[in-house]
């Protein structure tokens, strides 16, 4: 067995063993959940009705209830939809990019990451579709025969490509962390008493044996699946950007928009993951599998991504100047001064100067203040996507056009819904689904464990 | 003379290994091992070939490019060409450059899903289907080996013999 450097921290707290590492993770899906559960799942459901209650107010009166007008054609709604897509960045990049890279510390962190995109998709999917005020025609994105003609989508347009992008990424997403969930389940399927529990585990779980061959086969389609996810998640933001870069919009019509909007999504996502990860590690007490070290590394990604996307907010200002294209320069000088320049200067300081705090070990060791700082980090996002959409429409070639954009409740009771929805789906998920990857955890017990770490350096001596 | 299977449970991956090896230079076939998680290096030892998953992902994934190519060229080019901002829709190799984002997920679409769903099936792992582990514990922290007297010229009570002299918790028999 190859052994880890005894420099290296360990990953997994305290003495566990391999029944340990079961019992932690299926006792909270067991036993009945404790009453902050209840207490949240209430208020995050009853926001996911009231937001439920909006969608279908727009889509029974038509999307003039939201506040947008001629000039401001895109809005709350586009700047919703690439925030969650964002969000939704990182678990494909825990359990896909990391896996390729062998870093061990994503396997306490990747379910929940995975789970997170999952739901983070779906509210992103929610905003085109309801954008498009018939959502009963919805299918026709889809290239299908038809009575007009035979006429099809145009394949040569950003936005279908984004169709093709979101859902694929969406269904990849979904196959990838279900197939990593069916040995799990089998676990739980095995371990639980009640009889109702084990025939649900036991369909979850579609029969898993966990014969040799079968693992054999499960760590290749892990890896294929990863192989082939890590060109997607990049595809997929960069598809996202297209929408706004192939367009001739000023302050869109950016060629450093794909890496730029990538760098942003795992940015947030990894922010909503600390979110999540820093409640769910303290309520169903994680603390073990779930360490500081994890929280560390997933700070300094967010550094990492945070100066990325801080050097393309430069660049974007730079090139504008420097193109000398006058349109160009007054889109940026207004996103800084002009009606707008709160959004500016909120998106500044949110993305580029506060995850620079991290660089003192002790703040990125801190649980307190890496949550605040995730909940800045998914404010100064979702700006950031305002400010691209709402500051570079509302001052268009034509002055006569100019116009503000205000939201109204439509706007806001949509956003905030989405929200509940997406909370309701992660708490749902912490109830009955194996929070960690215990099959995965269970495999680098003996060598990342805390206890059998010492124990291999008592050896040596 | 029945059938038997003899089941040999271990507590670790490694001491799990060391055991199929002493089996296996034995001369004993070794029909299966079921484990809470993979135990790498197993494989060579009891003779479990290696997956074809990876190439027919392969060729899903090039079923899917070929799939997205012939449907760019139909929609666009041959069935009904439109000029769309300038841009006529002339020859597939023209318009090439516009099609590659939709060709990419197509190709990872079909990969993707063509491979799980071959996965699944290969597994025998599908909704519905029945537990087929030996033991529940399998699934939590115990290694089990799978011996079969019909597979094997030793009868049960030598298989057992040879189990007892690795370090097995439990050796249990059970008629086919």
């Amino acid at each position: 067995m190859h052994s880890e450097s005894a420099i290296r921290e360990p990953l997994i707290l305290g003495h566990k063993t391999y029944h340990d590492i079961t019992n932690d993770i299926v006792a909270p899906i067991e036993n009945k959940a404790p009453r902050a559960w209840y207490v949240l799942i209430t208020i995050s459901s009853l926001i996911a009705l009231y937001g439920i209650g909006c969608i279908l107010y727009l889509i029974g009166t038509g999307i003039g209830v939201w506040g947008l007008n001629k000039t401001v054609d895109w809005a709350w709604d586009i700047t919703n939809f690439v925030w969650w897509v964002g969000i939704g960045h990182a678990g494909t990049l825990i359990s896909a990019v990391l896996l390729l890279f062998r870093q061990k510390w994503r396997m306490a962190v990747n379910r929940s990451a995975e789970a997170m995109t999952i739901f983070a998709v779906i509210m992103a999917a929610t905003f085109p579709v309801i954008h498009m005020g018939r959502v009963w025609m919805a299918y026709w994105v889809l290239p299908l025969p038809n009575t007009f003609g035979s006429l099809w989508v145009n394949f040569n347009s950003p936005l279908l490509w984004d169709v093709f992008a979101i859902s694929t990424y969406f269904t990849v997403s979904l196959v990838f962390w279900y197939i990593g969930l069916i040995p799990d389940f089998a676990t739980i399927r095995d371990k639980v008493k009640s009889p109702g529990m084990k025939k649900a585990y036991g369909i979850l779980s579609f029969g898993w044996t966990g014969n040799a061959k079968a693992w054999t086969r499960f760590e290749e389609v892990s890896l294929v699946l990863a192989g082939i996810a890590t060109p997607l998640v990049f595809s997929v933001h960069s598809v996202v950007s297209f929408d706004f870069a192939t367009s001739v919009i000023p302050g869109w019509h950016t060629t450093i928009f794909p890496p730029y909007f990538v760098s942003g999504a795992v940015f947030s996502g990894f922010a909503m993951v600390q979110t999540l990860l820093l409640v769910m590690r303290k309520v169903m007490k994680l603390e073990s599998y779930i360490t500081i070290k994890h929280i560390e590394y997933m700070n300094i990604v967010i550094i990492v991504t945070g100066s990325i996307v801080g050097v393309a907010y430069i660049t974007e200002l730079f090139i504008s100047w420097y193109s000398g294209v006058e349109y160009e320069s007054y889109a940026f000088i207004n996103r800084a001064t002009g009606p707008y320049w709160w959004s500016y200067w909120a998106m500044m300081t949110c993305n580029v100067v506060s995850p620079q705090v991290f660089w003192f070990k002790k703040l990125r060791t801190n649980l307190t203040f890496t949550f605040f700082m995730s909940i800045v980090v998914n404010i100064g996002m979702w700006f950031e996507r305002f400010v691209i959409i709402v500051t570079s429409l509302h001052r268009d070639y034509l002055p006569s056009a100019w116009n503000l954009f205000h939201p109204t409740w439509v706007d806001v009771g949509i956003f905030v819904g989405t929200l509940g929805i997406f909370f309701t789906l992660y708490l749902l998920f912490a109830r009955f689904f194996p929070v960690l990857a215990l099959n995965e955890l269970k495999s680098i017990l003996k060598l990342s464990g805390e206890s059998y770490k010492q124990q291999a350096q008592h050896h040596h001596h | 003379m029945a059938n038997k299977v003899v089941y040999a449970v271990y507590d670790d991956p490694e001491v799990l290994k060391g055991a199929a090896r002493t089996l296996v230079s034995a001369g004993v076939k070794v029909r299966d091992v079921f484990s809470p998680f993979p135990v790498h290096g197993l494989d060579p030892i009891i003779g479990v070939k290696r997956t074809r998953l990876a190439i027919a992902a392969f060729m899903y994934g090039i079923t899917g490019t070929s799939l997205a190519l012939l449907g760019f060229w139909y929609f666009m080019i041959h069935d009904w060409p439109m000029n769309i901002g300038g841009k006529p829709s002339f020859t597939l190799y023209q318009n090439l450059p516009a099609f590659i984002p939709v060709a990419f997920e197509f190709t990872v679409f079909c990969a993707a899903h063509g491979m799980a769903i071959t996965y699944l099936i290969r597994n025998k792992t599908l909704p519905g289907m029945p537990a087929r582990n030996p033991d529940p514990r399998s699934t939590d922290d115990k290694f089990i080996m799978e011996v079969r007297t019909e597979e094997n010229h030793l009868g049960a009570e030598a298989i057992v013999d040879l189990l007892r002299g690795t370090p097995a918790l439990e050796i249990n028999e059970r008629e086919r």
